[in-house]
């Protein structure tokens, strides 16, 4: 199954709106409640950055009947170091996005928590692509 | 303690999910920050929270976590409202600092998950 959703940059309304409905359909699915939330909290911080750090984005889903794969394709402006990003507590947002309660440098550490593989490619202008994998 | 009981220590007001009041929990956690909010791995504790916005109940649902405490006289829109109640979420709202709240809620007896 394929699945695709558009994401706009500063859309905080609807933050977490492609998050929610890859969940419906993976507990449609029947996928172990437990998996879903790894899935799910993952994909959320990263719908989150795209929203709040970069111009927006796509995001794909393919799910297949033992895993998932999730990619988050934003317009930029990149990162210049992935190193320093994935790092607990590294943080480049605005005050707008830490009013929302996010932007402490806790959402690449909690993707890689709790995904099986990620992998962060990123170009600076041009953007960044952030893909996970999930087994089921 | 129950969640009427929740309720009543933290003289708060229910928003949504009163037929749940009956409900037993044990434990609680309290954050602003979402992304904390989002590292409880299977645990549901009752969230106390002074982020009111809809990020809160959007992170919630990410984490499955349905039961939330609105503090320091922090106030609901009719938007997170409805989201909340669409998710079976509780939400109650209380006039009481984080401090004052999770000191309350530890006498009765709520423990920490970690």
């Amino acid at each position: 199954m394929h699945l695709e959703y558009q994401v706009f940059e500063a859309d905080f309304v609807n933050a977490g709106a492609a998050s929610s409905a890859i969940k419906k359909t993976l507990k449609q699915l029947n996928v172990n409640p437990q998996i879903v939330k790894r899935v799910v909290v993952a994909l959320y911080e990263a719908e989150v950055n795209a929203i709040a750090h970069a111009y927006g984005g796509m995001i794909y889903a393919d799910i297949e009947a033992d895993r998932i794969i999730v990619k988050v394709v934003d317009k930029g402006p990149g990162i210049p170091d992935i190193e320093w990003a994935m790092q607990e507590g590294n943080s480049t947002a605005s005050p707008e996005v830490r009013n929302m309660g996010f932007g402490a440098g806790m959402g690449l550490p909690n993707i890689r928590k709790n995904v099986d593989r990620l992998d962060v490619q990123s170009t600076v202008g041009v953007g960044t692509t952030v893909e996970m994998e999930v087994h089921f | 303690m129950t969640l009427k009981e929740i309720a009543d220590v933290l003289e708060a007001k229910v928003l949504c999910g009163q037929d749940r009041l009956n409900e037993e929990h044990e434990t609680a956690f309290a954050s602003d920050l979402m992304s904390d909010v989002l590292t409880l791995g299977d645990y549901n504790p009752v969230i106390l929270t002074g982020l009111c916005n809809m990020q809160t109940i959007r992170t919630c649902e990410m984490g499955n976590l349905d039961i939330i405490v609105l503090v320091r006289r922090k106030k609901a829109t009719e938007e997170m409202i409805e989201e909340a109640e669409d998710e079976g979420m509780v939400v109650m709202e209380s006039d009481f600092s984080m401090f004052k709240a999770c000191g309350l809620l530890f006498k009765g007896g709520m423990q920490p998950i970690f």
